[in-house]
């Protein structure tokens, strides 16, 4: 195995082109794990501990543009005002160690189903910024899993960063293991509520061969909330609308049994977390309202 | 008081400090917590290799051909062993039944076997070098529970077996069978008003040590081999590997290197064979490692177990009867499962008098994973149904749980369904008052003034699930009764040598055993207890290793007791012999040398009316006292095979507790709140160290009640989770608050009148948290460890 310790961000993607089966390592929090348990051995790693841009954040206004290798740890420190449901992520991620390595691009990267980061950005709305020697794209978060473990990079890009919308209401993150911290998620819930386009987005995390957001659950609860002048009441969401929300929810879940829990609990807690974290960002909303 | 006839700067004896009933540290406390404490793992040697185990894919198949050829071609290869290079006429080891290849011979029997070895000059070269070894398997049909172990042509684990359980057991695929019948159980049946009866099931857990198996091999000139391990018995792995290597036992020298933990899970052997081997046939040092994935194969596990329980009680909650079978799972190869079987079999009635019991108990060969020794050894299993038990039976009566175990309380004099008399303090009754009467943690402590909610205090701590909905309080309790120490008349012997001499002008005394330090406590209570018989105030602990007499096994919760007895007398006969010598030297200068009791105090001789008759340094001068003896408790009987009658037992530990937990009852998951915990120890050696036990006993139940399990593939017998991914124990989060309780209420017959502390915890933890689930979400619940799925029925 050779090890690649490329200088800089050009000299990475130069790296990355040459030898496009390179895995990245950044933190090493998902790659060290493999390799230890011998599930991989790439011909290359590819360090890009030594690029500093990558472990900065950049404020453009309306969106954070969050290096891909920010630590967890930072993320729940710095940017909890500005993305409070990835910072609530950020806290179930494993151990104080992990979150001070690991950060959201080895997420996206490893793309599994199970990523604590993956709901969030769901929610929230975001776009990867990838890049290679031809240039930069960028990825709307919605078309970035492609599959178990899949995502849409090219064989010879890297993510740069991840450009995440601020909020600009009430964000929750819940996420369901068998222990109280340091576990791999059971199934993971995201919500963001969005005042300012009358939105809300989800996302659901270890219930489906990939991250997914819970359209039909959203499109119901975007069309109710317009429907009952929801929005502009302070109320609370009547009780059949949240169970309504949740049921949804719960069904664009295409779970599995494994050894973490059976398909049928993972379907049931999504739908549990559902109703409870609409509510939490609903009465949320209703407070911020009252106070302004 | 004047002293008189001695030198005058000696006038009155000081007590000695660090001795027995001290909080005295560890002293490899800081290092550990620092990360310096060197570990098995940690060692090296100048040019040594690294040894690589390739085990087997397959639960149970027979092994075509190996072929070596390639992986011994490896540049940097410098062994690859199979069974053919195996090089005396003893080929396999054991505990109890010699029954476990060293090296697989024609055929698998567990996920996991080892078959072949590399010694390579790196660890990853051996990795790969293994991987190019090429086996031929040819699977068989299965083995993996009761049914298919017994069924007519069940393929049979070890055929033509011979062991000296074989002509008892009904059939070759049951290791060990133990019956226990007392009393009259139809006559207690027709007698019982209310009768309740339970299924119960028991999921295998691991030890889950954090120091994974390792060892460093090196050869030695007279075609020896010195090795240092991390285990928890040198004699009995020397017993083991010696014949297998072709070696007398005194050619294999053995050390003990840093254990990271052990909980029964290194009183089988790992590596040792096998590096011991590769080590021989390169003639270098060889050191193996597991790692985390490797070590869930490496070593035994606890005997996951399916209990059936039958209760009966009259209207005002006497026992009438108890029915009970216990089967337990004991893997491919037999380990510890007959000891296993006699403890679940005896201690099946648990803490409690019922004057008609009939138990049958038994352990399987399967194609699991092998199980053994794990911290409460068949009590454990036991423990969880007829905890369960008597909620139900409480329930039944409509009794309070509590009133309903103390009206059936064991206490001294009580005879056991085997016939033995409890001739020691047994205050169930009153561990039971003390747990319940401590005041209840408060309620909602989540709930911060106006604040939101602390989700630490909440079941999914920071995964942030819930903050208070669907979360519902229950209270449970349970009590349990271990054995301690080595039981149906094994001869649970151990050994100490202890030196006394002047150095630099103050005695110093140095302890030396073979006593595995696993983290028990081993190495301080030696120490205290050398400082209390001798009156020295400097102790030095000699690194265990096999130069001196066998110490038994750090388990059973018996090392205090056992090894702390070995120090204590010889500790003794060094005393005696520091006062001859003192009698015949100084023995005129004084009349009390002839009349007094005398102690050793503070470094001096002195009365027991406190007068100081001379410095030890005068009493010793250049000499020497040095003693190794061999001490044992009292002995013990087999049990009867067909009866199960017998005083096969030494002495018994009692624990209770109460748990409090929050449940959240719709996503099912569980915060232990409070786990408090009541224990009889018979004297506290060390205070400190005995709350520690106590606590991480109790964490250790705490685990396998909410998470821990090795999950085994029924279809393929393969284990699913051999990683600390997916085989979860609590962290501190999951830990709740444990208030402790220690009672010291003496046991004449044992040292200081202490009593084995370890284990007791670990029994009544699992059961009373189980039952505080049961009270917050009415279900029945009669499978440990509870998953979330069992909580809200999807």
């Amino acid at each position: 195995m050779d090890f690649l310790r490329p200088a800089g961000w050009e000299e990475a993607l130069a790296a990355k082109a040459e030898h496009p089966a390179a895995v990245p390592i950044a933190g090493g929090t998902d790659v060290m794990v493999e390799i230890n348990f011998d599930h991989r051995r790439p011909d290359h790693l590819l360090d890009l501990g030594r690029i500093e841009e990558l472990t900065a954040w950049e404020d453009l206004g309306d969106s954070v543009r969050l290096g891909a290798s920010v630590p967890y740890s930072r993320i729940m420190k710095h940017l909890r005002g500005d993305l409070p449901g990835l910072a609530l992520a950020s806290h179930t991620v494993a151990s104080p160690q992990i979150r001070n390595r690991g950060g959201v691009g080895g997420n996206l990267g490893t793309a599994s189903p199970a990523g604590d980061a993956h709901p969030a950005l769901l929610a929230a709305g975001a776009e990867i910024e990838a890049e290679s020697v031809r240039g930069t794209r960028l990825i709307p978060v919605d078309d970035f899993y492609t599959g178990v473990k899949r995502n849409a990079l090219a064989p010879d890009e890297l993510i740069r960063a991840v450009r995440i919308r601020k909020a600009d209401g009430p964000q929750q993150f819940s996420k369901v293991g068998t222990r109280n911290a340091m576990v791999i998620a059971v199934c993971a819930f995201g919500i963001a509520l969005h005042p300012e386009t009358r939105t809300v987005r989800t996302g659901i995390g270890s219930a489906a061969p990939t991250p997914i957001r819970a359209k039909a659950a959203e499109e119901f609860l975007n069309a109710a909330l317009e429907e009952g002048n929801h929005w502009e009441s302070e109320a609370p969401l009547p009780d059949s609308l949240v169970k309504q929300f949740a049921t949804l929810a719960a069904g664009a879940c295409n779970p599995i049994d494994d050894v973490r829990g059976t398909a049928a609990y993972r379907r049931h807690a999504i739908g549990v977390l559902a109703r409870r974290t609409l509510g939490w960002t609903w009465s949320a909303r209703e407070r911020s309202t009252a106070c302004a | 008081m004047t002293a008189t006839g001695v030198p005058g700067h000696l006038t009155q004896g000081s007590a000695t400090r660090g001795g027995i009933g001290e909080s005295t540290l560890r002293p490899d406390g800081t290092l550990k917590v620092t990360g310096e404490f060197a570990y098995a793992s940690d060692m090296w040697h100048e040019d040594m290799l690294w040894g690589h185990t390739l085990r087997s894919p397959h639960a149970h198949a027979r092994i075509v051909s190996v072929d070596t050829g390639e992986a011994l071609a490896q540049a940097g290869v410098y062994a690859v062993l199979t069974h053919d290079d195996l090089p005396a006429e003893v080929k396999n080891y054991g505990l109890e039944i010699q029954d476990t290849p060293a090296l697989a011979h024609g055929r698998v029997r567990h996920h996991g076997e080892p078959v072949a070895l590399v010694a390579a000059d790196h660890p990853e070269t051996a990795r790969r070098a293994a991987a190019k070894i090429k086996v031929v398997y040819e699977e068989l049909p299965l083995v993996t529970d009761e049914a298919s172990a017994t069924a007519p042509g069940a393929p049979l684990l070890h055929e033509g077996r011979d062991d000296h359980h074989a002509a008892h057991t009904p059939h070759p695929n049951i290791v060990h069978r133990q019956p226990i019948v007392h009393g009259d159980v139809a006559a207690g049946r027709a007698r019982a008003d209310v009768v309740v009866t339970g299924e119960y099931v028991f999921g295998m857990q691991d030890q889950a040590f954090l120091g994974p198996e390792s060892g460093l091999a090196v050869p030695a000139e007279d075609g020896g081999v010195d090795l240092y391990v991390a285990t928890q018995w040198l004699h009995a792995d020397l017993r083991q590997i010696a014949p297998v290597l072709g070696l007398p036992e005194e050619k294999v020298r053995m050390t003990l290197s840093g254990v990271g933990g052990a909980f029964g899970g290194r009183e089988d052997l790992s590596m040792q064979i096998h590096a011991c081997l590769l080590a021989l046939r390169t003639g270098k040092p060889v050191k193996m490692v597991y790692n985390r994935f490797e070590s869930f194969f490496g070593h035994v596990h606890r005997h996951p177990a399916k209990l059936h329980y039958e209760h009966g009680a009259t209207r005002d909650g006497k026992l009438t009867h108890l029915v009970c079978r216990i089967v337990l799972d004991g893997g491919a190869y037999a380990s510890s499962s007959p000891a296993v079987v006699g403890n679940a079999a005896s201690l099946g009635a648990g803490p409690y008098v019922i004057d008609n019991v009939e138990i049958e108990t038994l352990a399987l060969y399967t194609n699991n994973p092998p199980c053994g020794a794990m911290r409460g050894f068949g009590a454990v299993q036991a423990c969880f149904a007829y905890e369960a038990q008597m909620d139900k039976l409480a329930a039944a009566l409509g009794m309070d749980p509590v009133e309903l175990r103390q009206l059936n309380a064991m206490e001294q004099g009580s005879v056991l369904p085997t016939g033995q008399s409890v001739d020691s303090p047994a205050p169930v009754a009153e561990l039971l008052r003390r747990v319940k009467a401590r005041p209840l943690p408060p309620e909602r402590q989540w709930e911060s003034a106006g604040g939101p909610a602390d989700v630490r205090a909440l079941p999914g701590g920071l995964s942030n699930t819930t903050h208070g909905e669907g979360v519902v309080r229950g209270v449970g309790y349970a009590v349990g009764i271990k054995n301690v120490g080595f039981s149906e008349g094994f001869d649970d012997y151990s050994t100490a040598r202890v030196r006394l001499q002047v150095a630099g002008g103050e005695p110093v005394a140095v302890v030396h055993t073979a006593m595995a330090e696993v983290g028990q406590g081993g190495i301080t209570v030696h120490a205290q207890i050398a400082r209390t018989e001798l009156g020295v105030s400097q102790v030095t602990i000699h690194p265990a290793d096999t130069q001196v007499g066998s110490a038994g096994s750090t388990s059973a919760s018996r090392q205090t007791y056992v090894t702390g007895g070995a120090v204590k007398h010889a500790c003794e006969a060094v005393r005696e012999k520091v006062l001859e010598r003192g009698r015949a030297k100084l023995g005129t200068y004084h009349p009390a040398w002839a009349t007094a009791e005398l102690l050793l105090e503070g470094g001096k001789v002195v009365t027991d009316g406190g007068e100081v008759l001379a410095s030890l340094a005068e009493v010793l001068g250049d000499e020497v006292v040095d003693l190794e003896l061999e001490w044992r408790h009292r002995p013990t009987e087999p049990f009867d095979l067909r009866t199960g009658q017998g005083n096969g037992h030494v002495q018994y530990s009692f624990a209770a507790h109460r748990a409090v937990v929050e449940v959240d009852t719709e996503l099912g998951l569980v915060k232990v709140v409070e786990l408090a915990c009541a224990q009889d120890v018979g004297k506290a050696l060390n205070p400190l160290s005995v709350v520690g036990q106590i606590q991480g006993g109790s964490t250790q139940g705490l685990g396998v009640a909410v998470m821990e399990e090795i999950v085994v593939d029924p279809a393929t017998a393969k284990v699913r989770n051999p990683s600390f991914t997916d085989y979860l124990i609590p962290t501190i989060l999951d830990t709740p608050t444990i208030p402790v309780d220690v009672l010291e209420l003496a046991d004449d017959h044992a040292p200081y009148g202490l009593r084995g502390v370890g284990e007791a915890p670990t029994l009544s933890s699992t059961p009373a948290v189980l039952a505080a689930i049961r009270a917050a979400t009415g279900l029945e619940l009669n499978r440990t460890p509870v998953r979330p799925e069992h909580l809200t029925g999807s």
